[in-house]
């Protein structure tokens, strides 16, 4: 079985893990006007619960 | 031909799979909105709405068919006595699918798949909607505050002139028709929307359910 010769240094670790980077969701407003939250493009409004005009889940 | 699926089976295996979907399809029938993953959902339409269109032919082949897939005899016969009728005029398009967000635990998206028209659905299409007509909402005239305040504004905005004529063309129409149509709208801000989504419900779909959904205010 491969094992591995050396152990990987901190250097090595930390070099690995800087790429380890999160971005910002793209955000959209909530069309419906009594609410204007930002929420998710193409996905329903977790404030308000509506999509497209219509209301999808109950808050 | 329909386009075949891509991917790798779900489950893991062909058998797995059929299963899976089959589940999917009797709970869809049975609930009427049913919320899963979105590959999931998005797999089981094609299926969902192929049942649908055995459930709108409605002989014994056809059911013998759909046996072969959903195995619950009442899910069948719901689907062959209300879902499949309820579709008769509808030439495809069965389900709709809303796409709810990720999950928390292992972030899957999720979506909620649905039968267009079914109770629940079209719950609420305020008042509001309907005085900007966006594309959901039914085109019904505005009647008491939306017109009002339409008319009101209809020298400021091109939108809000629209709803005003609209309204206008509307009232023409109903003075030969009848009169006492527009009586309980006239009221409150709070009647006068349910009164308008109530009667928007009937002429959509003729469904028996929506009653008990127009009491939620719309937002």
């Amino acid at each position: 079985m491969a094992v591995p010769k050396r152990k990987t240094s901190r250097s090595n670790t930390r070099s690995r893990r800087s790429q380890w980077k999160t971005s910002a969701p793209t955000l959209v407003t909530c069309p419906n006007r009594a609410c204007g939250e930002q929420k998710l493009p193409h996905i329903v409004c977790k404030a308000c619960g509506q999509y497209d005009g219509r209301q999808v889940l109950t808050v | 031909m329909p386009t075949p699926t891509k991917g790798a089976r779900f489950g893991g295996s062909a058998a797995h799979e059929r299963l899976l979907l089959a589940n999917l399809a009797t709970s869809l029938f049975e609930h009427n909105r049913i919320t899963t993953t979105e590959a999931k959902a998005k797999r089981l339409r094609p299926l969902a709405e192929k049942l649908i269109t055995f459930a709108k032919r409605g002989d014994l082949h056809a059911r013998r068919q759909v046996m072969t897939v959903v195995r619950d005899k009442d899910v069948v016969h719901k689907l062959f006595a209300d879902i499949g009728p309820s579709f008769a005029e509808r030439p495809g398009g069965y389900t709709r699918i809303i796409k709810v967000g990720p999950r928390k635990g292992d972030n899957a998206p999720m979506a909620i798949i649905e039968l267009v028209g079914g109770p629940g659905d079209e719950s609420i299409v305020g008042e509001a909607e309907r005085a900007r007509g966006t594309r959901t909402a039914a085109r019904t005239a505005p009647t008491g505050r939306t017109r009002e305040i339409a008319e009101d504004a209809a020298a400021g905005s091109a939108t809000a002139a629209a709803v005003a004529a609209e309204a206008a063309d509307a009232d023409a129409a109903d003075d030969d028709l009848i009169e006492s149509d527009n009586d309980g709208s006239e009221g409150g801000l709070e009647s006068g929307g349910l009164a308008d989504s109530d009667a928007d419900s009937d002429s959509d779909e003729g469904d028996s359910d929506e009653g008990d959904d127009d009491e939620e205010p719309a937002k």
